[in-house]
This record gives structure tokens, sequence and C-alpha cells, in this order.
């Protein structure tokens, strides 16, 4: 499908720093009595996009949309069926267990219950200690300091190194979540769903905290979260997924001020709007999100989409440039390729 | 509809509920510390708070559903058309839950049985009601899954819970809860765990099925799009305290505690600025009810403390429009609820 879209610079002109090509990760389904394969559920389905170096690109999309995949594959957390995940001039794809490591110093990630990601019998001192010593980081003195400014950055006092994580908030326990993983000093940050288990006061604190972060050490991120609020004030390039595939990217204002892609404005319209003086129209859509075993054809969108046609049942639209850097994979609202000059590429 | 609203006596009263639970050896923590509120038929009332505020204790208490032996109302009164239910027999509220008061919580897969087919509870629900044979209650279960917008209902009362994504289990949920008709429905972050195109489905379906029924909603959330969408008037929590009530109008436009504009400040706001905008925090965090300090119980965070906060808890001041305040500068203080001017 990316055929049509000329595999040159990066919409923001800066250098790329992540390019996935065509990614695609099936888990298998198996059964009868010889555990054949007999299914796959395409959890992520033919997903094109980069990352500029420093630039943090939200990626949004509803349970089932295949946004948790997409981040573990690009870190190599999970295999991928095919594709490529080029990280700063190598294909991370194809590169054996030895080999990956070391780039997994220069890539970490952030999970959404941070208490889940903490073993609970071991130390703050031990959890950020363990980052240090896996990748050779410092002498062991060296290391406690490093632990100790590392905990100073996120906002948490060097006094909590000899604390156990049931001691800590969940706000505190996603600043020591964030704190691991910039231990080891790396270069791109997956944070998936970082503050959707937070109170509103405490999710505004770790948003800033990202973003402060992200300027100090030049961070390249890859946000993913279900609230697109919470994305927008993070992001440069927001990416939309749903059942596997994406269906629009664009910059973030441009996104959030004139979507082109129904399922974009659908989301969009969904959420529940805090300002009372502005009363806004509802697209509700109907239905649930379909099965990934059994997608529907053509637009996987389809069925719940208020513009469907005959013939988004045909093809699987392209995602096509339908103003600059913003690419809408939707025949009803792009205009085919090659009415518009496409001047940038995913 | 404020106005044709405030010629109705309230349908539930709640008043000064004080519910206290056992953590330690002989200490005791007070989860909700006098709360009052009424709610009127065809009325929604919000109460807003964030993890700890008490939010949902007050919920459980007002369903008689506290866990026995460590939490207890200690104080107070829950009135239902003027008869309190703090003093009825566990046989008497089981009688008035499910008939007058309905209830649905966040994760449906919690509170409906696994083993039971959808119709089989909402049945069965129908049964203790109203004295209508099995197929007749059969028959009802299935009208009541139309109701809720689910397709094919008379398949879909034949499938188990599992069978079921988490948007039609919490329309199913939904559907059993209104199978009586309760004249209240307490709706306990019952959108919380779904996606933003499903819970603007549900939503869109609660208040129908409120025009249509006229129940009173107890609207429980910490999501202050949803109160702005759902709610008529608003009742804000923090610390097992009530520190703000108002019209849902009074609240979003002209808070009067630091506390809640602190939290429509901290909302991320869509599509309203040309830059990334910072977002404003509340400093610090919800103190724990073992360890609140004296005084205002918001002071810790507060940026309008001074010392006189620290001095004595300030008493919820109602004024005359009705709408109360728990703080002791509200006078003197022009809250915000934008991070930056229009």
């Amino acid at each position: 499908m990316n055929e049509m879209i000329p595999p040159t610079a990066a919409p923001t002109k800066r250098d790329t720093l992540l390019e996935v090509r065509n990614l695609k990760k099936y888990f298998p389904i198996r059964g009868g009595v010889l555990s054949r394969v007999v299914t796959n559920v395409k959890a992520v389905d033919d997903v094109s996009f980069s990352i500029g170096r420093g630039e943090v690109v939200g990626l949004v999309g509803e349970s089932g949309s295949g946004k948790t995949t997409v981040g573990r594959t690009v870190l190599r957390l999970g295999e991928p069926t095919s594709g490529t995940i080029d990280f700063d001039g190598a294909d991370i794809a194809k590169l054996s267990k030895p080999e990956m490591r070391r780039y997994r110093k220069r890539m970490q990630i952030v999970f959404q219950d941070p208490y889940a990601s903490l073993n609970p019998r071991e130390k703050i001192r031990t959890v950020l200690g363990h980052a240090l010593a896996v990748h050779n980081i410092g002498t062991p003195a060296e290391r406690e300091d490093r632990i100790v400014a590392l905990l100073q950055q996120v906002g948490l006092s060097g006094d909590y190194l000899d604390r156990f994580p049931h001691e800590f908030s969940g706000g505190q326990r996603q600043r020591i979540g964030i704190a691991r993983a910039l231990a080891v000093e790396p270069d791109f940050i997956v944070a998936d769903e970082p503050v959707s288990a937070l109170d509103v006061s405490i999710q505004a604190q770790v948003v800033n905290l990202l973003d402060d972060l992200r300027a100090k050490f030049n961070l390249t991120m890859l946000f993913i979260a279900h609230d697109l609020a919470v994305v927008e004030h993070i992001s440069d390039r927001v990416i939309v997924m749903y059942l596997g595939r994406i269906m629009e990217i664009a910059p973030t204002r441009t996104l959030y001020r004139a979507p082109n892609h129904p399922y974009t404005k659908a989301l969009l319209s969904a959420v529940p709007n805090p300002d009372i003086t502005q009363r806004k129209d509802r697209i509700i859509l109907k239905g649930d999100i379909p099965s990934p075993i059994n997608p529907p054809s053509g637009c996987v969108f389809r069925t719940r989409c208020p513009m469907a046609i005959p013939e988004c049942a045909k093809v699987v639209p392209p995602l096509v440039e339908v103003s600059p850097g913003q690419f809408s994979a939707c025949i009803r609202t792009a205009p085919p390729p090659g009415s518009f000059v496409p001047v940038s590429t995913l | 509809m404020s106005q044709v609203l405030s010629s109705q006596p309230p349908l539930l009263e709640v008043d000064d509920l004080q519910t206290s639970f056992i953590v330690g050896e002989g200490q005791d923590v007070r989860a909700v510390d006098g709360v009052s509120f009424t709610v009127k038929a065809g009325e929604t009332l919000a109460i807003v708070g964030e993890s700890g505020s008490g939010k949902s204790v007050t919920s459980l208490s007002i369903m008689r559903l506290l866990p026995k032996k460590i939490g207890r109302i200690s104080r107070g009164t829950i009135r239902l058309r003027g008869k309190d239910l703090v003093s009825l027999s566990d046989r008497e509220m089981r009688a008035i839950r499910g008939n007058d008061i309905g209830m649905i919580f966040q994760e449906p897969m919690t509170s409906l049985n696994p083993v039971h087919t959808i119709g089989t509870q909402i049945a069965e629900v129908v049964m203790q009601h109203d004295k209508l044979s099995k197929a007749d209650a059969h028959k009802r279960a299935v009208q009541m899954l139309e109701l809720v917008g689910i397709p094919e209902p008379a398949k879909r009362a034949t499938q188990y819970p599992h069978e079921m994504s988490g948007g039609m289990r919490q329309r199913a949920m939904i559907a059993m809860s209104l199978a009586c008709e309760p004249s209240v429905l307490i709706a306990d972050e019952p959108t919380t765990a779904l996606d933003v195109t499903i819970q603007a489905q549900i939503l869109d379906l609660m208040r129908n099925l409120q025009q249509k029924m006229g129940m009173a909603i107890v609207f429980i959330t910490h999501d202050l799009g949803v109160v702005a969408e759902m709610a008529d008037r608003v009742v804000v929590m923090y610390a097992g305290q009530v520190v703000e009530t108002g019209t849902v109008e009074e609240i979003f436009t002209k808070p009067l505690m630091p506390y809640t504009s602190g939290l429509m400040q901290s909302i991320p706001r869509m599509g309203e600025s040309e830059e990334k905008q910072r977002l404003q925090t509340i400093p610090g965090y919800v103190p724990l009810l073992t360890k609140l300090p004296g005084g205002c119980r918001f002071r810790t965070r507060c940026a309008f403390a001074q010392e006189r906060c620290a001095a004595a808890e300030p008493p919820l001041e109602v004024l005359d429009s009705g709408r109360s305040v728990r703080c002791v500068r509200w006078r003197e203080l022009d809250l915000k609820t934008k991070a930056t001017a229009p």
C-alpha cells in the first residue's frame, strides 16, 4: 500500500531516528489436535511511519487498535511478522538477540501501570541499580550518585532510595518508572499509556515532567495513549490507528483542527468536552470494533463509518497526503493519489 | 431544567453521612466525613473527585454495600422519599436495592454472574420485583436489552457475559439495573473502562433513558469532561469531604474553591491553542486519610493557603444561591477555570 509514497525525507525535516516500513505483527491462533495455526490475529497490519530525532509522535487508538503492539514491536519486545524497523540506520527487525543488546540501551519503555512493572520486593536503589548494572554503566559507587541524580531529575527526593514501591503513590511510582527508563540515557522512549492510571491532577504533573525531560535530553518519543487530549499536549505529530492499521497521520495541530479521516473525526467528537460554553455536534459511532481475527475487507473502519459506500469494501485505502504532512487512508475524504502533489513522506 | 426541578421535593437526601473504616488496631478512618447532598427525580448529580476522595464509598454507603467487617456508616441519614435507609434491616434494604435504587459499576464483569446467561440474570431481577412468570420475565429481559440498544436482543439474552464486548456488557448491566425501573440510578464510573466511542454511546443512552424514565442519576466520576456533559448539579469531594457544590454552570464557569479550579486547569483540553501548551498542575498528592493535615485538608497543595487555613477546618459555607464552598478565602479569590486567558 505504500508504493505511492516516495521514500524521501521525513515531514518534520529533521533527520529520522526511527523508520518503520510495512510492519506486520500477527499472533497465530492454534487449534485442533495438532495445534496447527488455524488463523491469525492481525494486531498490526502493514504499518509505516517514521519519527524524527527529538520528535514526539503520539499514537492513539481504541482497545484492539494495535497501538501497544506497535510500541512493543518497534522495541523488539515482540518479533515482527514482517517489515523493517530502521533505527538510526540499522534494520533492528533483522538483528539477532545478542546484536540487539547494543540497541536495548538506546531504547526504553515506560509502562502504564508502574506498580505492575516494579518488583515489589526491591528497594528503589535496587530497581534503578539493575538498569545501570545490566548495561555496565559506572562503578557501584558511581551508580549510587547516578541513582540519586535520576530521582531528583524526576522530582523525587534522594531519600527515597531505600523505600519499596508500595510506599509510593501512583504518580510517584510512575516517576520511578520514568527514572528507570532514563537511567541508561536512551535516545528513544516508548511511553505506553504512561498517565492513564493516574488522577487528573497527577497526570498533568507527569505529562509536564515527560515534556521537560524530552527537551532536556533531546529524547525521541512514541507516546501511546487513548486519551486524545493528553496526546495533543505532548506530541508534534499524531498517528491514529484502528484495527491494526493507520487511518491518519498528521502534524498535531492539523489533526485536531482539520482531521481528514472519518474515524479521526468520530474519535475527536466522542471526547467529552469540559467546556460547557461550547456544545458540539457529536458523531456517535454504531457498534463495536470488529474482531482483528476476521477484520472487514477493504477499509477496516467501513462497518462503523457513517460515510461508507460499497467501494470501501473492495480495496484497502492507501495513506494519501491531503495537506502538507497530513496523510489519510480514506477513499471518501482523501483525494485520489496524484491530485495533491506529495511534498513529504510518512 | 433547574427551574422545573426546584419545585419538586428531593428524592434522595444524604445528610451528614459519615462512613468509617477500621484500618488498624482500634484505628478508624472516616472515608466519608459529613457528606450531604440531595437529588431530585429527572436530575443528574455528579460527584467528582480523585482517588481517595470518598466518592465511591459514598455510593456504596447509599447502597449499603460496605464491606461488613471493616466498614460502617457511623453517622448521618440517607433518606429515600423521606424513609431512612441507614436504619433498615438487611432484608428491607435488599428490597430497596434493584427496586428503588439501581447501580452500575465501572467494571460490569464484577457485577454480572459469569455462569448465567444475560437473559437469565435480568429475568431474575425482574421476578424479584414483579410477580411475573419465568417466560414473561424473560420476555421483559429481552425488551430491556432492546431498550439499551443491544442488537439482536433475543440472541444476546442467551449469551454469557464473557461472550460480550466491554461496551455490550456495560449495556447489559444498565439493562439489568433499569429492569425494575428504579427511581434512583447510581452510576459509579460507568464509562471509565470503555473506549471513547463506546463511552459516547453509553452516555447518550443514559441521557435518553433518563428522559424516558425520569429517574434521578447520581453519577460518580473523576472525568470532568463527562461531568460537563451529563450533570445538572455537581458535588466536588476531596479527602472524604464535600469541598464545593453548585450547578454545572456555576462549577465550570466560576469555581470558588481552589481545588475545583486546580482540577479544571489540570484537564488537558483539545484544540484550544496554537502551540503545545504546558498543563497546569496541582502540586503534591492527595493526603492519606490517616495523615490528614490539620485545618483545611487541601491546604498543603493549595496555591492560596495562608496561616489561617491551618488554624481550623473550614466549614462548608452555604451561599444564598444554594451552592456551597469549603474555603475561608473564597470571597477574596478570583479563580480561573483555564490555564490561559480566553
